[in-house]
């Protein structure tokens, strides 16, 4: 099985907290991968030691097979798109110039920065008349669709996606929840999503990975984690998400 | 990362460094000799007789006219920034030289010579203290020298507060003669002169050379036991002068004994009461008494308000320049690293608590006078609105932005310049803005060291207690105060980006 990401023995702290405590991962290639877990177990900083935007304090990262080093982070992070919960857009910039800043910045001709933001539009469905408007003149939904533009831009291997939809609504979240499952399947790239929610994470992917504090709990598909939970921890985690979504089914549809 | 740890003491190296020396390589003033003169009228007017005298001899002399106080005079002349100023025995004994035995004129032109100074012989008057009567009180109470006043225990003295405190003021005098009076009132020097005229009191303290004594036909009481230090006017110059400019201090002596006290409180008159220019009354003293023709150099209102706004924006636009220059990078700096970022902020914080005139004094000893040393001072104090708004614009900006910018692939360099310093643009401009206000608010000192400026008048109206002297310097500094911050505002609608000024919608 071709690996994007191979982390090993990798550890991350913060004062006396270890954010990331000597994990081990692999994320397969060409596939969805959900990171899942309460909030504070590491998943941010899991996904921020996969594209070397901290480094870790043990261990080491590799992308496609080659080491992320301070040196060549920045040019390997164009090969991983991210997006994070707010979005991150650049408020200063329209959408249009939000998602082709890495394109100009490395040179693109204005032809294939064009025909490759028609392409994206089309993929997301973004009005292509709001691509002229910035960021605080978009809608929740059209934001977030604008970061996967960028994220897109530059057609990298991987995508890291750290909450995407954390911040909507339920009703547009769960459109985009759909949406974005289409296009994972469409490009049919190496994705690692982090979620809090596990019917979100079931939704997307069928490997589910479970932290806590800071390491891997259980590591399976969402039956798995319901039919045969490793830990009294996995057990209440699966439990409380249950009680939260009762009126949906396990598959992530909406109940009836 | 152990350079970061040399990084404040090289930095605050660099900072003093560059503008000092780029300031040290401005071109020199094109005349052979430079005069200057205290911020007073009689010293001014002084100021303006050597230069006439000069150039009444074809040597080129400029005249840079209140300067400031003692101390600034002096090193300014130890430094060669000018070449002559007038000063008084009595103040190159009890303060310049205080320590060394110069209690004969040998012993003080040799203490001088050590320090590459020469010294005149006296110009012809004592500037000392007195004690001044109306004739009618002085005949009344039989008055001749202040040894008379012991006879008289009832009568009321009022003086100046300076003169109350001064080791050879009131307290000594009354010891040295053994005075009885127990009405004695502290009040201002020229109320006095009002006091005294009205009957209020009987004897005020006066310098000897106050117009007002003769506009208000004092009598002077005699020193009978020469209690008041003598304070002869006299020319100092620079040693190196003869050598520099032939002739300079031959012309020099032509002035010794040329001006009895009453001449030059007639001078002094001249300016103070009826209103005459320096110029004008200097002109005519060496026309008359040295037979020198002088023409008053006198420049129209509009020549003068050009000079004081050209000298104003020279001194406000490079400070300005160089510190937006420096001070954008030091605050990307400290806004990157944060122990680096603590130090810088504390160094330009602790230069901001200097008090302005006083690191505009500090520049004499360094850069000497005129517009260099106004202009690093300016410098100085103008960084620290845009240091902290560089820092606090980088800092404000949102973590998931700043993520964003990185993750994308953006190296640190572009992520600056493409999306931090836009997004930072708004802080940078208002600080940027608050330095331009200040530092045309400040700039107004300048004058006290020799800068020119808008400072210019309104020191001269001061002193001439001349109101609207002191507006021409003071509307106009509020004029460019307000323009400043209109340019700013224009400008900053042009950098912050449109999309900055947009209310977010969720
Ligand atoms: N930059 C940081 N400084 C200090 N502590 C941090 C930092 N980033 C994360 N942490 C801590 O590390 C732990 C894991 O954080 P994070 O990876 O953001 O968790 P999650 O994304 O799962 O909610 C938390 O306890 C958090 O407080
Ligand atoms: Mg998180």
């Amino acid at each position: 099985m071709h690996l994007m990401f191979h982390l090993s023995d990798i550890s991350k702290s913060y004062g006396p907290l270890f954010a990331v405590a000597h994990t081990t991962l692999d994320i397969p290639a060409g596939r969805t991968t959900a990171l899942i877990g309460p909030s504070g177990c590491g998943k941010s900083t899991l996904l921020r030691l996969m594209n070397g935007l901290i480094a870790p304090d043990t261990g080491s990262v590799t992308f496609d097979g080659e080491a992320v080093t301070a040196a060549n982070a920045s040019s390997l992070r164009r090969r991983m798109g991210y997006v994070i919960q707010q979005g991150g857009l650049f408020p200063h910039m329209t959408a249009r110039q939000n998602i082709s800043v890495m394109a100009r910045h490395t040179g693109w001709t204005a032809a294939d920065t064009e025909s490759r933001l028609q392409v994206l539009a089309d993929l997301t469905r973004f009005p292509l008349d709001a691509l002229a408007r910035y960021p605080a003149e978009l809608s929740g939904g059209q934001r977030q669709r604008v970061s996967l533009m960028r994220a897109l831009m530059l057609d990298p291997d991987a995508l890291l996606l750290d909450e995407p939809l954390g911040a909507l609504d339920p009703m547009v979240r769960f459109d985009l929840q759909t949406e974005l499952a289409d296009i994972f399947k469409t490009l049919g790239k190496t994705v690692v999503l982090v979620t809090h929610d596990l019917f979100e994470a079931a939704h997307f992917a069928s490997d589910i990975v479970l932290l806590r504090d800071g390491a891997v709990e259980q590591r399976a598909s969402m039956d798995v984690l319901l039919s045969a939970p490793a830990s009294t921890f996995v057990k209440k985690f699966v439990g409380a998400q249950r009680g939260l979504n009762g009126a949906r089914g396990l598959n992530g549809e909406p109940g009836l | 990362m152990k350079y970061l740890s040399r990084l404040p003491a090289l930095l605050l190296t660099v900072l003093l460094a560059v503008p000092f020396t780029a300031m040290h390589t401005l071109p020199a003033a094109a005349q052979d000799i430079t005069v200057g003169s205290k911020k007073f009228t009689e010293s001014v007017i002084l100021g303006e007789i050597i230069k006439f005298t000069m150039t009444g001899n074809d040597i080129e002399t400029a005249h840079r006219r209140d300067l400031g106080g003692t101390r600034i005079l002096w090193s300014a002349l130890l430094k060669g920034d000018i070449d002559i100023y007038p000063e008084y025995t009595g103040t190159l004994r009890q303060e310049l030289l205080k320590g060394t035995d110069t209690h004969t004129l040998p012993l003080l032109r040799a203490a001088l010579a050590k320090q590459g100074i020469r010294m005149s012989a006296p110009l012809g008057f004592n500037n000392t203290y007195a004690i001044g009567v109306t004739k009618e009180t002085a005949a009344r109470y039989g008055l001749a020298t202040i040894s008379d006043l012991r006879r008289h225990a009832d009568f009321s003295l009022g003086f100046s507060n300076e003169f109350l405190d001064r080791g050879d003021g009131w307290p000594a005098l009354r010891t040295t003669y053994r005075l009885p009076q127990q009405n004695v009132r502290g009040l201002d020097h020229d109320l006095a002169y009002r006091g005294l005229e009205s009957g209020a009191i009987d004897g005020i303290d006066v310098y000897t050379t106050d117009a007002e004594i003769a506009y208000y036909d004092l009598f002077l009481l005699q020193d009978d036991r020469n209690h008041f230090p003598v304070y002869d006017a006299v020319i100092l110059y620079r040693a190196d002068l003869a050598e520099r400019v032939p002739g300079a201090a031959a012309t020099l002596t032509r002035l010794e004994g040329t001006i009895d006290a009453a001449r030059m409180s007639a001078m002094n008159g001249a300016v103070k009461l009826d209103k005459k220019s320096e110029s004008t009354v200097a002109a005519a003293f060496v026309t008359d008494r040295l037979k020198i023709a002088a023409t008053p150099s006198d420049s129209g209102f509009v020549a003068r308000l050009w000079k004081s706004t050209r000298d104003h924006l020279v001194l406000v636009i490079i400070s300005l320049g160089a510190a937006i220059l420096f001070a954008v990078p030091l605050g990307i700096l400290a806004a990157r690293h944060d122990r680096v970022g603590q130090c810088i902020l504390a160094v330009v914080g602790i230069i901001q608590t200097i008090p302005s005139l006083a690191l505009f004094v500090f520049m004499i000893p360094l850069l000497g006078i005129g517009g260099p040393p106004a202009i690093v001072a300016l410098f100085l104090y103008s960084l620290l609105p845009i240091v902290r708004n560089t820092h606090a614009g980088l800092r404000g900006i949102d973590s998931g932005i700043v993520e964003s910018a990185a993750a994308i692939g953006l190296e640190p360099g572009a992520s600056l310049r493409i999306v931090e310093l836009p997004l930072a643009m708004r802080s940078i401009m208002a600080g940027i803005k608050t330095s331009a206000v200040i530092n045309v608010g400040t700039a107004t000192l300048g004058a006290l060291i020799g800068a020119g400026g808008y400072g210019q008048p309104i020191l001269t109206g001061i002193r001439l207690d001349d109101t609207a002297l002191i507006l021409e310097g003071a509307i106009p500094a509020a004029v460019l105060a307000l323009a400043v911050q209109g340019v700013f505002e224009l400008a900053e609608r042009a950098v912050v980006p449109r999309g900055l000024r947009l209310k977010s919608n969720g």
